[in-house]
């Protein structure tokens, strides 16, 4: 049988995953220069604010009636941790040396991961989430899609095209891409920068609280720790796509879903190479992958050069 | 140019400083209350108390703790009370590793019960024997702990001589898991997945080995990282592979995880595994219905042991908030056997614990012999536990359920 066409869609599935939580770290890079290494974290609140506002509906509701609660759920919890962290811990920091709010960033995932752990009913160990019930997809016969997957793919696409026209075509938009060039000039210009950066935390707070959901729907399960693994991924996707462009952070995410599903299933199948196939190997290759592309495109597949904005 | 390196760097940074900064807090006081009459004597406790394996870490911290106040409230020896100091390793080696010389530094401690996780165990076993600290894990399963690297060749050589533990190891389990599934289940294409950790690979190594000599077929293998959660690309493999069963070394939140993914890819066949996935959570965290799946775990269940029923009704009364889960009966044991060997030090210095107290507790460590929990306890020249009752748990209806309990003999 052929497994290829299943590989690849569930590759795919787990690329736009990465990719939704890819765009938070690159717009905000894109605009302050900032690794927001308590994204992850956001992701994992954002999973966590979704459930309770699953909680909160009555019994027996309909996942699909549901899941938009959820979602809205999710990005308001998501959301307002992001703009309070930019608020508290990052605006204060606008000015000071790269290094302090970086250390700062790593200093709120702890913070925020240890909150939830503690107050969280229940975060201690994984918590159960709303799954789909009923059986996958049928395509062509031997592809199946689950029905969560099928969310994601579906919610990837839709949530870049609506980032894409917002960005290009609304006046918000444009003034994020004027700040993103040049913070400065766009001030003088009149636009509220401090607004746009807020905007930047907001948009890629709640792409990561549509994430979660789908992480939680997948898996059916969400755990307090949940946002580190997958927030260094997502930052890896950033950086191989061209961090500060939110195609390129959709793109990566996208390639390293691939890559990691494909070289589990066929490293090993190529002569001489069986020893260095399967799971255990998976992130060597993801990650000789970055380090190629890094080397020839330091900017990432379709960044820009950032060297001169600095 | 400058940014990319900075990228890079911070990246290696976070990794190295999520890890370290996991590392426990507490404050160091122990033995403080010397306001009381007689000595007395801690018993350390390692075991991740947090993050996703602290189900079975509560369960073995609680039942130490209710070990050492059964043997305070029966002044089991005299002139001494014994009290728990317990550590959190998040199932992290290196936490371990700190956790181990801490507790060497605290000079009433005299014997440690953990860790849970055998990689932990590693790295916590060289600092023990260099300060003569007996430490006895309810859990650890990997043969090489007690037995040296080369034990698969015969060549068994004991590493450490304070190192103790009252569950069996690996070999027999394996063994265990692969008759059962070969000659009860009737499965003879497996499918072979581990998480690259001590235990994990160990285990699925023996599996392996004794399913293709009693005449089953490996059908394939692969790997999952831990703390990973996307494992279709795997669950592919093996619906693609014709495997009518799939042997899992691993623990619970990678295997619950796994089973999911297998049939929700589309192969309804059973997930078998060590006592790592031997858990409510394994059922619990995950929609996808897990009946059928295996377990193995050590020993027979605590339920079902006439000597258990005194623990059971014990910690029921003392109103733990977690349960015992897998290896609460074996932390028990692992404290009481501490208490029987100090018992013995005390009573041969003439009720009064000598100077060198722990290079003869662990002494007396090879000598302690009782009707406990989980049967008789007692430790072979390699430190393992005599006692090597095994058990098989299934999937039914969203609980595990034991559907053999047996002696193994090999």
């Amino acid at each position: 049988m052929n497994e290829l066409p299943q590989q690849l869609a569930d590759g795919l599935a787990l690329g736009a995953l990465y990719g939704l939580i890819a765009i938070g770290y690159t717009m905000v890079y894109g605009i302050v220069q900032l690794i927001n290494f308590a994204h992850g974290e956001i992701f994992m609140v954002g999973g966590f604010g979704a459930l309770s506002a699953y909680t909160i509906l009555p019994d027996g509701t309909s996942l699909l009636l549901a899941i938009p609660v959820m979602l809205i759920g999710g990005a308001v919890v998501s959301v307002a941790v992001a703009t309070a962290a930019e608020r508290f811990a990052y605006r204060p920091l606008r000015g000071a040396p790269r290094l302090a709010p970086l250390i700062t960033a790593i200093g709120l995932s702890i913070v925020l991961q240890q909150l939830v752990w503690g107050f969280y009913p229940g975060a201690k160990s994984p918590v159960s989430f709303p799954e789909f019930t009923g059986d996958s997809f049928q395509i062509l016969g031997s592809l199946h899609i689950s029905r969560a997957d099928a969310f994601v793919l579906a919610a990837a696409p839709l949530c870049m095209l609506a980032l894409g026209v917002f960005v290009s075509k609304s006046r918000s938009g444009r003034a994020m891409q004027a700040t993103a060039q040049d913070p400065d000039t766009a001030k003088l210009m009149g636009i509220n920068t401090d607004r746009i950066i807020v905007m930047a935390f907001a948009i890629g707070a709640a792409f990561a609280a549509v994430a979660a959901v789908a992480e939680g729907l997948d898996k059916g399960q969400i755990r307090f720790e949940m946002g580190f693994l997958l927030g260094l991924k997502a930052f890896t996707a950033a950086v191989l796509g061209g961090i500060g462009n939110i195609y390129g952070a959709m793109i990566g995410g996208v390639l390293l879903g691939l890559a990691e599903t494909l070289s589990i299933a066929y490293v090993e199948h190529i002569p001489g190479m069986a020893q260095f196939g399967g799971g255990a190997w998976k992130d060597i290759w993801v990650f000789s992958l970055l380090i190629l592309v890094l080397l020839f495109r330091p900017q990432g597949l379709i960044g820009q050069r950032v060297a001169d904005r600095a | 140019m400058r940014h990319r390196s900075l990228l890079i760097l911070t990246t290696v940074i976070t990794t190295g400083a999520l890890t370290l900064t996991a590392c426990g807090s507490r404050d160091d006081k122990s033995g403080s209350d010397d306001s009381k009459k007689g000595t007395t004597v801690v018993i350390g406790v390692d075991a991740p108390l947090t993050g996703s394996l602290s189900a079975l870490g509560q369960g073995i911290k609680n039942s130490v703790d209710l070990a050492v106040q059964t043997a305070n409230k029966n002044n089991e020896v005299p002139g001494v009370t014994f009290k728990i100091e317990a550590l959190d390793d998040q199932a992290v080696p290196a936490t371990g590793k700190a956790n181990a010389t801490k507790l060497v530094g605290m000079k009433d401690v005299l014997g440690v019960v953990g860790p849970l996780n055998s990689g932990v165990a590693q790295s916590m076993q060289g600092d023990f024997d260099k300060a003569n600290l007996t430490q006895v894990s309810p859990a650890n399963t990997n043969p090489s702990l007690s037995q040296g690297d080369k034990w698969g060749s015969g060549d068994k050589k004991r590493g450490f001589k304070t190192y103790f533990r009252t569950s069996t190891t690996d070999v027999v389990q394996g063994k265990f898991a692969a008759n059962y599934l070969y000659n009860d289940a009737k499965k003879k294409k497996v499918f072979v997945v581990n998480d690259k950790q001590t235990y994990g690979a160990g285990l699925a190594a023996i599996f392996s080995e004794e399913f293709k000599r009693l005449g089953g077929t490996v059908v394939g293998t692969d790997s999952v990282t831990v703390k990973e959660t996307d494992f279709s690309s795997t669950a592919n493999k093996i619906k693609s592979s014709g495997a009518d069963s799939v042997y899992f070394g691993g623990q619970y939140p990678e295997g619950g995880l796994l089973s999911d993914q297998i049939k929700k890819a589309g192969a309804k066949i059973p997930t078998m595994g060590g006592d790592g996935i031997y858990d409510p959570q394994f059922i619990k965290a995950s929609g996808e219905a897990n009946d059928g799946d295996l377990a193995t775990s050590v020993g027979f269940p605590v339920e079902k042991l006439p000597t258990a029923k005194k623990f059971i009704a014990d910690y029921k009364a003392a109103g733990y908030k977690d349960p015992y889960a897998a290896y609460g009966g074996y932390s028990y044991d692992a404290a009481w056997s501490i208490i029987q060997a100090v018992k013995a030090v005390v009573a041969d210095n003439g009720g009064k614990l000598p100077d060198d107290a722990r290079a003869k507790v662990t002494t007396a460590m090879s000598k302690v012999s009782f009707d406990g929990v989980t049967g008789k306890v007692s430790f072979d020249e390699f430190g393992d536990t005599t006692n090597k009752q095994l058990t098989v748990y299934q999937v039914k209806n969203g609980a595990w359920v034991d559907v053999k309990s047996a002696t193994f003999e090999d």
